[in-house]
């Protein structure tokens, strides 16, 4: 298979990348790792006149501590983020996602900002940052904008970032140790889940039980109100709306979101 | 567009179509037929290569994006007068393959997984190569090749450009 003619940009700033974004208009796609978007262009679901790849843009690639969070820049590749010591130490629940992603060649390539702006309500990392909230950071031609995480991922491939701008960080409150747990079935070890639970302080985020990914609602309320991990997991379907596909029905996916929440928050409170 | 990639230590220069996948490249352009192009999705490994160190998946990588990198494939890893690199030399020895499709990308991902992790058991040798998929179902022999690789020591978790540019 092989993806329809594109014009192809190489950038290495981000002042380039949003020149090249304004000049070759709407039908333009971001390339960073690739691992979400050529497969889609070889099937030509998505046929972009140009590709402008950032994967060049080194000054995007950090994993820092910044006051109360930890920044991640997006070029940030999901091999770099699972062996990064501050991530490690600062906020484990995301070098530990980053290592559930795909195999390690996708690890080699993928990167966080590519997870993040392509949407897929079955991709591992956004769901991991839906639990532990904070920001996207976006650049385009008026400047910077933070967009909290509770309102990036819109739909499937559908996300608040508009069409002249790039993610350029990720940033999450620091938990440190605190507790967490990521939960994901699969048919194959680390394939995209069929449906997955991140834990952490009390808050639950599923993926692939809507559009987008969600946060279990009822979950998160039954737990503040003081209802035990059990009573509170049996709630972590309420609210979503799973499809039905040759992997599991609908039904089948409500309760593997209710036995991986349980799961999930056992394993933060341990 | 014009490219300039080294490819098993050599550096070419190519026009290529930047919708040119990086495994049609090393197989059509460059003449290297060991890197498989299995299932085209991304899912197998059979085309696994290595660039500027790292283990990739090359049907899932453009040539132009690789400009001025440094490219291995199966071909690029015995010496000059045949010598096996540890790896190849460690799959002979147990007999890590069956029909030999997956082999090549094996290899290169095997190559991968002793880079990170020198003295892997079976358990992390099984997750390093989760990405490469042999239909004869011939893992255990793969398994205990990269066992043996291991303890022909580091030159088993690298490639032969990568030494000769730290060098």
């Amino acid at each position: 298979m092989i993806p329809a003619p594109f014009d192809y940009v190489k950038v290495t700033s981000v002042e380039e990348a949003l020149e090249a974004l304004a000049e070759h208009g709407e039908d333009a796609k971001l390339l960073a790792g690739g691992h979400s978007l050529l497969p889609i262009m070889k099937l030509r679901l998505a046929v972009p006149t140009a590709l402008i790849d950032i994967s060049g843009i080194s000054e995007l690639s950090y994993v820092r501590v910044e006051g109360d969070e930890v920044a991640i820049g997006a070029t940030t590749r999901h091999h770099e983020l699972e062996r990064s010591a501050v991530a490690l130490a600062e906020v484990p629940l995301l070098p530990h996602v980053a290592g559930r992603v795909g195999d390690p060649q996708v690890r080699h390539r993928g990167t966080l900002g590519g997870t993040v702006a392509h949407s897929d309500p079955a991709s591992d990392l956004p769901t991991a940052l839906l639990a532990l909230g904070g920001t996207v950071v976006v650049q385009g031609p008026a400047g910077r904008r933070e967009i909290p995480v509770t309102e990036f991922w819109l739909g499937f491939f559908e996300t608040a970032l508009s069409p002249d701008e790039l993610v350029v960080e990720i940033r999450v409150p620091r938990t440190g140790a605190a507790g967490w747990g990521y939960e994901k079935f699969t048919r194959r070890e680390n394939d995209w889940p069929i449906v997955a639970a991140a834990a952490v302080q009390g808050r639950v985020a599923l993926a692939n039980m809507a559009g987008a990914v969600v946060r279990a609602s009822a979950t998160e309320a039954a737990l503040a109100g003081g209802a035990s991990i059990a009573d509170a997991a049996a709630l972590a379907d309420e609210g979503t709306s799973p499809n039905s596909d040759m992997h599991a029905d609908a039904d089948y996916r409500r309760h593997l979101a209710r036995l991986l929440t349980r799961r999930a928050l056992e394993k933060a409170a341990a | 567009m014009k490219v300039s990639i080294t490819v098993n230590g050599e550096q070419r220069t190519d026009e290529v179509e930047p919708r040119l996948l990086l495994a049609h490249y090393l197989r059509e352009t460059c003449g290297l037929r060991a890197t498989n192009v299995g299932c085209d999705t991304t899912s197998c490994g059979a085309c696994t290569v290595v660039v500027d160190g790292l283990s990739v998946k090359s049907c899932t990588v453009l040539a132009v994006a690789t400009d001025g990198s440094q490219v291995t494939t199966l071909e690029g890893l015995a010496g000059p007068d045949g010598e096996l690199h540890p790896m190849q030399a460690a799959f002979r020895a147990e007999h890590g393959l069956q029909c030999g499709f997956c082999t090549p990308g094996m290899v290169m991902a095997a190559i991968g997984v002793l880079a990170d992790n020198p003295d892997p058991t079976d358990r992390e040798v099984r997750e390093g190569l989760e990405g490469n998929l042999c239909r004869c179902t011939g893992y255990h022999n793969i398994v205990r090749a990269v066992r043996t690789a291991a303890q022909a020591g580091p030159a088993a978790g690298q490639v032969p450009q990568a030494q000769e540019v730290e060098a």
